[in-house]
């Protein structure tokens, strides 16, 4: 075969630049690839069911029935609440039944311990007498929805939807429904800062564009000392500035332009200035890049045929300059999607994006599906987006 | 240049310069603004008037949360940087010598922890550590720090390298070195600064890196952007300006050392800016 | 490459190393909730606690919440050992298994405590109140007297600062609605309460800062981002005699609490934290945390022996607690996951 002859004609030429990346693939396959991965199985899997009562999810899967369960069911489900309760690990299927129907945490435990006193379990009747809620489909349907492997709830309790008892997708009460209203506000939080960085960062990348490399350069370093120095140690200044005690209004106070000091931090203003702040470089630096890649030649063309500046710089210059802008754009519009320290800091409550949910079924809340189910739904758009910015990218030049 | 212009065109030239001049001064100001600030005589954030003082600064030397959480982030700062170098040297260099369809998809694996939200990446880390028990180690945050690291390095050095002739290296390997000899003897003495750049943005990248320590650093493990987050969330006084004004001066002779070294390696070819990553 | 390969033998001895020095060697942890009540266990216990017994102890803070202590212990992140809880979380974790039942003979016997300071997984910390919290020096003249004064921000303008909890929330409005102290859980247990007490909250929501963890509040105050917050009265007074501020408290409509110390079911030093334990609810070692940071004792004779000037500003002092409120646990136990997804999604709104 004449591919295999090539081959041992020069076999050094063919590995060895695959055994130079490999340690860094593997590395990465290992330590970030594998942990998003497995991160985001959890938004669509349901274990803890499976685990603590296996024989009440294996009995749940088969009884496919909505409405009330056979007896059986019910015994097999008293059961092993009890011995769930005994040896300390029904707090599991609790918690998760109560992401479900909220009071379940409360019904599991005095059901267990009532059961533990003596009381019968052997049906769905017996159950009911301990608790009216056990003779109600809702906690039945609660269960099967979480009888594992996988599971629709944590995807559906991210876009404020759920499984009613007949399994219809419905919404959520609307004094709890949250995510879709943080999802629309992180996008749009996300789109303005990049909008902000557009309108800011266009003319300067267009002037150190356009100046000699000797007077540019000093004020390049203007864009990068601020795109050197940590984003925290960023928002951090911001957050001295823009307190109500703070320098900016102080000084705004002092040469009479306001009254009495305004509120600058801990709302969407205070986001919104410091995280354009934060991502302004990240626009200005790609598309200072592209601009200086265009050639001055056009544009000289264009006027020497009688083109005013104004039209020849919409009509042959701006054109070349939307790849960059549209590349600075997106990775500005990509960080600020993900951002969780600024908002945390210089936002308040009803400024907080999608990150401070994923954050607080994290450390605050044991539910980690939610978290994944969250983190999963804010990087599908994102994927779409680089996808489209590629293809922009692509189709641009030709 | 100017002469040429006509008038309507040099008013814009001179608008378009007020403006830009206002941009620098909200991309700058507020960071320098921080640095008077740190050095109030008072608790009040404010500009001193009178007197200047170290105050401040010796709150933070003397207090052993700062200087603890300074040497941890040091200390996961190079671990980091001695992970992420050598790693993304040789794959930068690889990547450079490759000619293969493959190609593609390696630079998107290597370039993924740049384009996943930075939150995501965080509990990604959490929910692999911590039932591993390597959320009370530093471990898990210096494996964390490295993938996020690795790409920065990849970039500057795959940058340093752009210029390389790889005909070159295959002649010497032609004439009976081993591919060994030839990367350490002829490549490596090339590439130096770009990989002494490389690892000083992994350094500064741990060492700036706030999210996905806030989720993973154990209480042992606290560095110091975490102990800026919980400064800044709990007490927001003149000592965080002086920390901020030390990172500053840091992150600012890292980066200018980088620069000079990126400037060094350009002698052979011209860089491209690596673009960082947000928080 | 032999260069490379140097490389990475260093590299797996250190993670090694860093492996290594994970959870079985890091010291003793306990974990209070920063700021000045943390500075006064630190120096009235901590200090001398290694100093005597050799034992180094390493600190963390938190703000709350059971859930934080599951993912602890279930997540498998043993990284905490002693623990100071609210009621309704020691509550919970009990009945869950996250905490380590108490040898109550090696504390004193239960005998030793104030009732509401017993029980089977934790021992009383501090007894302690929410009051409202001013600046007097911004506030001149007659100060908010009640929690419909703390709402009415026409006779006081300016934010409030208020805990981002529903817990305290929504109990605060119910009373700034007009509804008396003692019938405050009885209309919270009922839905149209809960709407009334939201409905309250809608009032003040434009006006305040959310604070999430109480160490915030002296410098939410002090630096005048809020006329008033929500608080806990030692932050404050322990600001007055520190920073030489003129913080105001007013104690009508108070709620009032124990907090706990419980030891972690996974902590991997059981026998130090017991140690640490016993050491902490010492009647002479609970006596010298009053002068630290007012605080209401737990301890019997700690509340016998301690100077009675150090009990003002506490809930000890019956002055204080004459419209005050006991904080209902078996409510928050009952309602707690329901009444915190409502207030978390009110919050974001």
């Amino acid at each position: 075969m004449p591919g295999s002859r090539a081959k041992s004609a020069d076999p050094r030429r063919r590995w060895w630049p695959f055994a130079l990346v490999a340690p860094l693939l593997i590395f990465l396959l290992a330590s970030f690839i594998l942990p998003v991965v497995l991160m985001l199985s959890r938004a669509l899997t349901d274990r803890e069911l499976q685990t603590v009562w296996p024989d009440s999810a294996a009995a749940l899967r088969h009884w496919h029935g909505n409405g009330l369960p056979p007896d059986v069911l019910a015994q097999r489900v008293a059961r092993e609440m009890v011995a769930a309760r005994r040896n300390g690990t029904l707090n599991r299927v609790a918690n998760r039944l109560n992401y479900d129907m909220v009071g379940s945490r409360t019904l599991l435990y005095g059901t267990a311990d009532k059961l533990l006193a003596g009381a019968p379990g052997n049906s769905v009747a017996a159950l009911a007498r301990i608790d009216p809620r056990w003779g109600r489909p809702a906690i039945w349907a609660a269960m099967r929805h979480a009888d594992g492997p996988l599971t629709s709830h944590y995807l559906l309790a991210a876009l404020d939807r759920r499984l009613d008892k007949d399994d219809r997708i419905v919404g959520v009460a609307p004094e709890q429904a949250v995510f879709t209203a943080i999802y629309l506000r992180t996008f749009k939080i996300s789109a303005l800062v990049a909008l902000f960085c557009i309108i800011l960062g266009y003319p300067v990348a267009y002037l150190l564009a356009s100046l000699p490399e000797r007077r540019a350069n000093p004020l390049l370093i203007l864009v990068l000392l601020p795109f050197w120095t940590s984003a925290l140690v960023r928002t951090a200044a911001w957050a001295v500035l823009l307190q109500t005690d703070g320098v900016i209004n102080s000084l705004l106070q002092a040469i009479g332009l306001l009254d009495a000091p305004v509120q600058l931090i801990y709302n969407r203003l205070g986001v919104y200035i410091a995280m354009t702040h934060v991502l302004l470089p990240f626009f200005i630096l790609p598309l200072y890049g592209v601009m200086k890649g265009i050639s001055p030649v056009a544009m000289r063309a264009a006027s020497s045929l009688g083109a005013s500046p104004l039209r020849a710089f919409l009509r042959i210059y701006l054109p070349q300059t939307l790849p960059g802008v549209a590349a600075g754009a997106i990775i500005v519009f990509t960080l600020a999607l993900g951002y969780y320290v600024t908002p945390a800091l210089v936002g308040g409550g009803a400024d907080q994006m999608i990150s401070a949910s994923i954050a607080f079924y994290t450390n605050q809340s044991l539910n980690w599906g939610m978290a994944a189910a969250l983190s999963l739904l804010l990087l599908a758009p994102l994927l779409l987006m680089l996808l489209a910015g590629r293809t922009l990218a692509r189709a641009v030049p030709a | 240049m100017s002469s040429h212009r006509s008038r309507p065109e040099r008013i814009g030239r001179v608008l378009l310069i007020l403006f830009c001049a206002l941009v620098f001064a909200f991309l700058v100001l507020p960071i320098l603004a921080v640095i008077p600030l740190s050095f109030n005589p008072g608790s009040f954030l404010v500009f001193p008037h009178d007197a200047v003082s170290l105050r401040w600064y010796r709150v933070l030397a003397g207090s052993p949360q700062w200087t603890h959480a300074f040497g941890n982030s040091l200390k996961i700062a190079a671990a980091t940087t001695l992970i992420a170098t050598p790693l993304g040297t040789l794959a930068a260099i690889g990547l450079a010598a490759m000619r293969s369809r493959a190609k593609v998809p390696i630079v998107a694996i290597i370039t993924a922890p740049l384009a996943v939200p930075v939150v995501v990446v965080a509990i990604a880390f959490y929910f692999l550590f911590a039932p591993l028990g390597l959320v009370n180690g530093p471990a898990g945050l210096i494996v964390a720090h490295s993938a996020l690291a690795l790409p920065f390095v990849v970039i500057v050095v795959h940058a340093a390298l752009s210029g390389i002739d790889f005909e070159l290296l295959r002649a010497a390997a032609s004439l009976g070195a081993r591919p060994a000899t030839v990367l350490a003897r002829v490549l490596a003495p090339l590439i130096a600064p770009g990989i002494a750049a490389g690892a000083v943005f992994a350094f500064m990248t741990s060492f700036d890196e706030a999210t996905v320590a806030l989720f993973i650093a154990g209480p042992e493990q606290r560095t110091l952007p975490i102990q800026m987050f919980e400064g800044v969330r709990e007490q927001v006084s003149p000592a965080i300006a002086a920390a901020a004004t030390l990172l500053v001066i840091a992150s600012t002779l890292l980066l200018g050392a980088a620069e000079l070294l990126r400037r060094r390696g350009e002698r052979l070819r011209v860089g491209s800016t690596a673009a960082r990553s947000g928080e | 490459m032999k260069v490379a390969l140097r490389l990475l033998g260093a590299l797996a001895l250190l993670a090694g190393s860093a492996c290594g020095s994970g959870s079985d060697v890091r010291p003793l942890t306990v974990v209070g909730w920063g700021g000045s009540s943390q500075d006064a266990h630190r120096n009235a216990y901590w200090n001398s606690f290694t100093t005597s017994s050799g034992i180094p102890l390493r600190e963390d803070s938190w703000r709350g919440g059971v859930g934080v202590i599951r993912t602890k212990v279930i997540g498998g992140d043993a990284s905490w050992d002693i623990v100071q809880v609210e009621t309704e979380d020691l509550i919970l974790g009990c009945e869950e298994g996250l905490f380590q039942r108490l040898d109550w003979a090696a504390l004193g016997g239960r005998d030793a405590f104030i009732p509401s300071a017993v029980h089977d997984c934790g021992v009383g910390a501090m007894l302690w109140s929410y009051v409202i919290g001013y600046d007097g020096d911004r506030i001149k003249g007659a100060g908010p007297q009640s929690w419909a004064d703390f709402w009415d921000v026409k006779r006081f303008p300016g934010k409030r600062g208020m805990r981002k909890t529903p817990k305290y929330s929504l109990e605060f409005a119910l009373m700034a609605d007009g509804v008396p102290a003692g019938q405050v859980y009885s209309t919270l247990r009922t839905p149209a309460g809960v709407d009334r007490a939201f409905r309250k909250l809608d009032e003040i929501k434009p006006h305040v800062i959310w604070w999430s963890s109480i160490s915030q509040v002296p410098d939410l105050l002090g630096s005048r981002e809020v006329v008033m917050s929500v608080t806990s009265p030692g932050r404050l007074i322990v600001a007055n005699r520190t920073e030489g501020r003129n913080f105001k408290l007013d104690w009508h409509g108070n709620i009032y609490a124990v907090d706990y110390w419980v030891i972690l079911a996974n902590s991997p030093r059981p026998a130090e934290a017991a140690q640490l334990l016993r050491y902490m609810t010492r009647p002479e070692n609970q006596a010298r945390l009053a002068r630290y940071i007012p605080t209401g004792l737990t301890s019997v004779e700690a509340n016998r022996i301690v100077d009675p000037k150090l009990k003002q500003n506490t809930p000890s002092d019956p002055a204080n607690m004459t419209d005050a409120l006991e904080l209902d646990a078996d409510f928050w136990v009952e309602y707690g996951d329901q009444l915190t997804q409502r207030f978390n999604a009110w919050v974001a709104r």
